[in-house]
Formats: structure tokens, C-alpha cells, sequence
């Protein structure tokens, strides 16, 4: 295909997949625990980074990691404690980090509405090759710890009380997944934008679990699921004009929507099988009419 | 060397006292059962033990260890009430067994062959190793609760705390539980259990503490069923319990009750 002759396409391509990767690899431990809509927060929340690396005319993706991390880290603290409900403290991030980032992307030199936008839903195509650096090695470091701390995440994820009697190191654990998914929302605020950041994480592992029964086969294909909705998403974009981070997480739900569909249908023509087996005796022995056997 | 000391640990909750001056002590070997009636103290009593609660005063030594230096956790092996809350993504049979081998086998380092041993022989023991690759979620509550048996056995630890582990379980799995228990005990195994019935678990029973109002308000042989419930006809159900109230206490102190 010509497409990929064009360095930008290339850079979007290589930033695409590898949050396809990491964002469905850190996401299948929050929906695990329950917490898909902690990406949404933390994606609030690194828009003020965003407007203060603006105002202060400083890299937007460094003060994003930053704040955001700062955010996702008092999220966790207040989770611990327990004492505010998840639910109100995620919203306080919503509100706040939202009207902050706007307030100071306003405040900041040369910068329009356009550059809102460019954040808030991403834009792929003008991804630099400093971008893809950081892209990469933040994402490959992603990567590597969701997969290597798989089981004590795993343990700390499924029984955090257990977790924290077998002596795991539950608090660091819950510290790294924080700061985790701040970094994964960040570099991913390129690709998909703030607002689509979640979906990501989230729609991936949905799609997986319709055809999974454990937990190493739900992460890997979630992975997958992630990495060619990715794909196939920049290079529809391109061909069909569309926003590419829309395109994708549209993908990553046809992804959803048709496995749905196909378990369902597994399941139900199971069932049926089931029941035909079931009836084979009465069905074997129906030719012949009772009064026949008897006699006979 | 005992294997739990607990000496006047006072513990509350958000202000209220749920237990005041308790002293408790397990030997190697022993199998004690703690009972009381629901909201007696008895489930915060192991929860204290085990680090989940924080005592407010008093000492806990595990292994001889005070409970604050202690590190060696993979000699504890706990089993909750009931499976984690955290189910958003399914989970093997397999896997979650495998979760109680983390304590001994250490986050960072791959598992080898005897730690793959020790997860097959834990699902082996509770009689699940043919459900090993089926979601948990699959199962009966009875297998659930053999799960998480098998999650702590999986640790190959020196004492086992089951917390209310028979509850609601059916007869079958109850058996099992039983026997799975005998076994770790033949092992050397020492097992703290808090029930409130012990059902096909009683024959294996040392010694029962009995817990009333945050207090121990019995240490010895398992006593007697007292009023009511000792009757031959009662069948042992507590439609709309009152947990708090008096007289309410399936283990009403009796004349062999020593008094703490």
C-alpha cells in the first residue's frame, strides 16, 4: 500500500499499535477491579497538565504524565482509605481536571481551540518522531510491567485483602497501576485523545471475555483485539478521512458487538445440539408406531 | 514455641469496642475452633491476627515473631469467607490457586517445577483438579470455598486461618473440607477456624474458643449446645437473628464454661 510511503503514516502507525497494546494489557486489571472508568478520570485530569505545559511553554506530554500521575496517585490514596466513595472522588477528577485544563489552555500564549481538540480527541498525523520516543519507551515500559507483575497484580486485583495477608507488597502494587494508567492515558492522548482514552482499555477486554474463560487468555486477547483494532483503524482513517482515534475505538466496538453475537449464537446452536441429542431415543423410536413393537 | 500468642488485644471500629482484653494461644499441632454467634467478635478476632485489623492494644506474636516485624507470611495460609469481590474478568480455577503460591514463590520470579507441584497437589487435595481451567465464576459456592482452600494449601503453610469456611456450603463439599483438613493436619498442619457450626468438622476440633460480646467467654473442649439448640428436634435456623442482642449466642456459656 502507497500509504505507509509517508513518514507520518508511519509514525501513526507505530504509535497506533503500540497503545493497542499497552492500554487493553493495563486495562484488563482495571476492569478486573472494577475500575473501567478510572481511565475517563485520569484523562480529565491530564488536561490541566496539558494547559500547564502550555502556559509555561514546556513539553504538554511531560507536564500531562506529571499531573495526571499526581491525580491517579490521590485516586488510589483516597480509594485506600476508603472513607470518600470512589465514585464521588472520580468525579471531583471529571469536573476539576476538565475546567482546569480548558481555564489554563486558554491562559496560555498562541494556543486556540484547535489545540484543545488536538488533545481532547487526538491527532495522530502530526505525531513528531520525538512523540514516537516517548511513545515508545513509555509504552514498552507499560508493557513490560503489566506483563511481568502479571500474577501479584493478578493477586492483588482478584483479593486485594488475601494480597495483603500472603505479604505482597499491596500498596506499591496499587501505586505502580496508578501511575500506570496515568502514563498509559497520556501517551494515548496522541492517538485516540483524553476523551477516548478509556475506551481503549476497556472495550478491548469487553470483546475478550464474550470468548475467554480465564485470565492470561483474556489479556492476551485483549491484546490482540487491541492491536489490530489499532491497526486496521489508522489505515481506515486514512483511506475513509476520518479521525483515526475514532475510528479505532469504533473498530475495537464492531470487535465487541460481533463476538457478542457470535457467543451468543454458539451457545444458543450448543444448546440446541444438546437438546437434539437429548431427543435422539424418542426420534429413533417414533418410525416405528407402538402397536407395531407390541406386536412384533 | 508457640505458633499464635494473643495477649490482651482490645480492638475497635469506628469507636465502638467489638473486643476488649483478649488472650489467646495456639501450639504446634492443635486445631481450635473459635465460635460465636454473627456480630460476636469472632471473625475480628482472626482478621486482627492476621494484619487486616489493626489492634488497638495488647500483643500478637506469630511463629514467636511480634505480628508488626513479622515477614515470613507464607507460613500463614488464610482462607476468607467468600471469594474477591474483584470478578470483573474471568478467572481460572488454575489461576486463582496458583495467586496463593505468590507468597512463597516471590512477585519477580517465574514459577518452576515445585511450585507447579504445589498448585496441582493443593487442587488435587480439595478434590478440584479436573476444574483447573474452568472459569471460577462456573463453579458451585461449595467448590468456590474448595478454591480457596486450595489457593492457601498452595502455600504450603504451617497454619491454616479459615474464616467461617463451611457457611452455606452443602453436605458434599463439607465432607471434603473435612478430610482436606485432616490431611494438612497429618502434615504437621495447625489450623485456627472460625465457625458457626462445625458440622462434619467437630471430630477434628482440640479446643474451642468460644467468642461472646468481644470477649472469650470460653477456652476448652467444645461445649454443649445450650437451650434450645440442644434439643433433638431443632433444626438450626435463625430466620431474622438479631446478631447484637443477648441471648441470641448459639454458645451460651454453661456450667463447664470457664469465665475469662
Amino acid at each position: 500500500m502507497d500509504l505507509f510511503e509517508y513518514a507520518f503514516m508511519l509514525r501513526a502507525l507505530t504509535g497506533a499499535l503500540i497503545i493497542g497494546l499497552a492500554a487493553p494489557a493495563l486495562g484488563t486489571y482495571l476492569v478486573q477491579r472494577r475500575l473501567s472508568l478510572i481511565g475517563d478520570g485520569i484523562g480529565h485530569v491530564a488536561l490541566t497538565g496539558v494547559g500547564v505545559g502550555l502556559l509555561l511553554e514546556r513539553s504538554p506530554v511531560i507536564t500531562a504524565v506529571i499531573v495526571a500521575a499526581a491525580g491517579a496517585v490521590g485516586v488510589e490514596l483516597v480509594r485506600e482509605r476508603g472513607r470518600t466513595s470512589g465514585d464521588l472522588a472520580l468525579a471531583m477528577l471529571f469536573y476539576g481536571g476538565i475546567a482546569g485544563g480548558v481555564v489554563l489552555v486558554g491562559l496560555s500564549h498562541g494556543s486556540s481551540n484547535a489545540s484543545l481538540i488536538q488533545y481532547l480527541f487526538g491527532s495522530l498525523t502530526t505525531t513528531s518522531d520525538a512523540d514516537i520516543v516517548v511513545i515508545s519507551v513509555l509504552g514498552a515500559a507499560v508493557l513490560a510491567a503489566m506483563l511481568l507483575l502479571r500474577p501479584a497484580l493478578f493477586a492483588v486485583c482478584n483479593d486485594e485483602e488475601y494480597a495483603r495477608v500472603s505479604g505482597l507488597p499491596v500498596r506499591t502494587l496499587n501505586l505502580l497501576l496508578a501511575v500506570t494508567t496515568a502514563v498509559t492515558v497520556t501517551i494515548a492522548m496522541r492517538t485516540v485523545g483524553l476523551l477516548l482514552v478509556s475506551a481503549l482499555m476497556v472495550v478491548p477486554v469487553a470483546a475478550a471475555q464474550q470468548i475467554t474463560r480465564g485470565f492470561r487468555t483474556t489479556m492476551t486477547a485483549a491484546m490482540l483485539i487491541g492491536l489490530v483494532s489499532a491497526a486496521a483503524g489508522v489505515v481506515a482513517s486514512a483511506e475513509l478521512d476520518t479521525a483515526p482515534g475514532a475510528t479505532i475505538v469504533i473498530l475495537a466496538l464492531v470487535v465487541f458487538v460481533g463476538l457478542t453475537a457470535g457467543a451468543a449464537a454458539w451457545r444458543l446452536t450448543g444448546a440446541r445440539t444438546r437438546r437434539t441429542r437429548n431427543a435422539e431415543p424418542a426420534g429413533l423410536a417414533s418410525p416405528e408406531p407402538p402397536d407395531v413393537v407390541l406386536h412384533g | 514455641m508457640t505458633v499464635l500468642t494473643v495477649r490482651h488485644v482490645a480492638v475497635a471500629y469506628g469507636g465502638r469496642t467489638v473486643l476488649h482484653d483478649v488472650s489467646l494461644r495456639v501450639d504446634p499441632g492443635e486445631m481450635v475452633a473459635i465460635l460465636g454467634a454473627n456480630g460476636s467478635g469472632k471473625s475480628t478476632l482472626v482478621r486482627t491476627v492476621l494484619g487486616l485489623v489493626p489492634a488497638q492494644s495488647g500483643e500478637i506474636e506469630l511463629f514467636g515473631v511480634a505480628q508488626r516485624r513479622f515477614r515470613q507470611w507464607a507460613r500463614v495460609g488464610y482462607v476468607p469467607q467468600r471469594i474477591g469481590a474483584g470478578s470483573g474478568v474471568p478467572a481460572t480455577v488454575g489461576e486463582v490457586v496458583a495467586s496463593g503460591r505468590l507468597a512463597r514463590r516471590g512477585v519477580l520470579r517465574l514459577p518452576r517445577r515445585a511450585d507447579r507441584d504445589a498448585v496441582r497437589d493443593a487442587l488435587h487435595d480439595v478434590g478440584l483438579a479436573d476444574r483447573a481451567g474452568d472459569p471460577v465464576s462456573t463453579l458451585s459456592g461449595g467448590q468456590q470455598q474448595r478454591t480457596l482452600i486450595a489457593r492457601a494449601l498452595a502455600g504450603e503453610p504451617d497454619l491454616l486461618i479459615l474464616d467461617e469456611p463451611t457457611a452455606g456450603v452443602d453436605a458434599d463439599s463439607q465432607q471434603a473440607f473435612a478430610e482436606t483438613l485432616h490431611r494438612f493436619r497429618q502434615r504437621g498442619g495447625t489450623v485456627v477456624l472460625v465457625a458457626h457450626e462445625l458440622g462434619p468438622l467437630e471430630p477434628l476440633i482440640d479446643r474451642a474458643v468460644v467468642v461472646h460480646g468481644g470477649r472469650i467467654a470460653h477456652d476448652g473442649p467444645i461445649p454443649q449446645p445450650a437451650g434450645h439448640h440442644a434439643g433433638p428436634g431443632h433444626d438450626h435456623v435463625h430466620p431474622h437473628a438479631m446478631p447484637e442482642r443477648q441471648g441470641i449466642c448459639d454458645w451460651a456459656p454453661s456450667e463447664r464454661t470457664r469465665t475469662f
